[in-house]
């Protein structure tokens, strides 16, 4: 479970979070996928102030390359590639493999699916691949259903963090079931980051509030009219929920409580 | 004298003259140095140090990859 330094009452205070020994500022990871164009792309990852980007490992094309993914982003981000695709355990840890090579990280997010269309995870095929990659001496952070019982199982191999769905990956529906998300962050070992579905930035400050340690989002900036404003959109979000958090929010009640003093009412 | 060799690369067989892992990046113009870049030979890695030594044989399946955007 992620300890939060000490807060002050401003909220300036560092509040780092660490996964596998490694420290981040910023709890919100982005994705590098369906920008308008590549300097919209840098313009959000800027704005977003996230330290920890997705890419994918793909085959070369014949026609050539643009600029590279690497020379564009090295040095402003920590890369996390993904297994984005895979629908077996052996297509994942080849990938993974790829991708440790390709940038020189041994960080990596596995996703092992099973439906093309719905890109929901095959839980049977990633359980097998986070622990194959584990034992290969990855950070793995593996993407997955909302359930309490996959998210340990992740755990128990080894994972870094969880990172279970809030919905369909770009679907942008938010979190479809919040109580689960509770759940999962109050059980979790390992960190909680938020995979999958996010809409807009109210969806990224519940996540927080719920208890995850980080959000990881994509379409939801990429897609959005004004991605780079977006970005920073979710830059506070994230940080309002986290904030709110860790305040202790009052619980939620049926009946009225009010907030104005009871007596001395002008009339009574 | 050339040596024909079908290999799978990236899926697709093809006849090729290539005779080691480099001689195949140069063929297709990829330059060597290129960052993000990586290959399999038969779901094992090849390390970039041993690209030029790594030789390519019939029936070999080899993918070359890069780093591109991703969520």
């Amino acid at each position: 479970m992620n300890k939060p330094e000490t807060i002050k009452a401003d909220g300036t205070e560092a509040d780092l979070l660490m996964i596998a020994g490694r420290s981040f500022h910023s709890r919100l990871f982005l994705g590098t996928a369906g920008y308008p164009n590549r300097q919209m792309m840098l313009d959000a990852v800027a704005a977003s102030g996230t330290e920890m980007a997705t890419a994918s490992i793909r085959r070369i094309s014949l026609a050539g390359e643009d600029e590279s993914m690497v020379d564009l982003l090295a040095g402003r981000v920590h890369f996390l590639p993904n297994t984005a695709g895979c629908q077996t355990a052996k297509d994942a840890v080849l990938t993974a493999e790829l991708a440790r090579e390709a940038l020189d990280t041994n960080w990596v997010k596995v996703e092992v699916i099973g439906d093309r269309e719905l890109l929901y995870p095959n839980v049977e095929e990633l359980l097998i691949a986070t622990e194959e990659l584990v034992n290969n001496g990855f950070v793995v952070l593996p993407y997955c259903n909302d359930d309490p019982v996959t998210c340990q199982k992740l755990a128990d191999v080894g994972a870094a963090a969880v990172m279970p769905l809030g919905s369909l990956i770009g679907s942008g529906l938010g979190i479809a079931n919040p109580h689960l998300i509770e759940l999962i962050c109050q059980r979790s070992p390992v960190p909680v980051v938020l995979d999958a579905g996010i809409g807009t930035a109210s969806d990224a400050a519940l996540a927080m509030e719920l208890g995850c340690s980080a959000v990881l989002l994509n379409t939801a900036v990429s897609k959005a009219n004004d991605p780079v404003r977006m970005a920073a959109a979710f830059k506070h979000a994230v940080a309002a929920g986290r904030l709110a958090r860790l305040s202790g929010r009052i619980p939620k009640r049926q009946n009225a409580e009010p907030s104005s003093p009871q007596f001395g009412l002008v009339g009574s | 004298m050339t040596v024909m060799t079908t290999i799978r690369i990236n899926g697709v067989s093809e006849d090729l003259t290539a005779t080691t892992v480099t001689d195949l990046l140069t063929q297709r113009g990829v330059a060597l140095d290129g960052k993000g870049l990586a290959v399999a030979l038969n779901g094992h890695i090849v390390r970039r140090q041993s690209w030029t030594e790594t030789p390519l044989r019939a029936g070999d399946d080899i993918e070359i990859v890069t780093v591109r955007q991703g969520g």
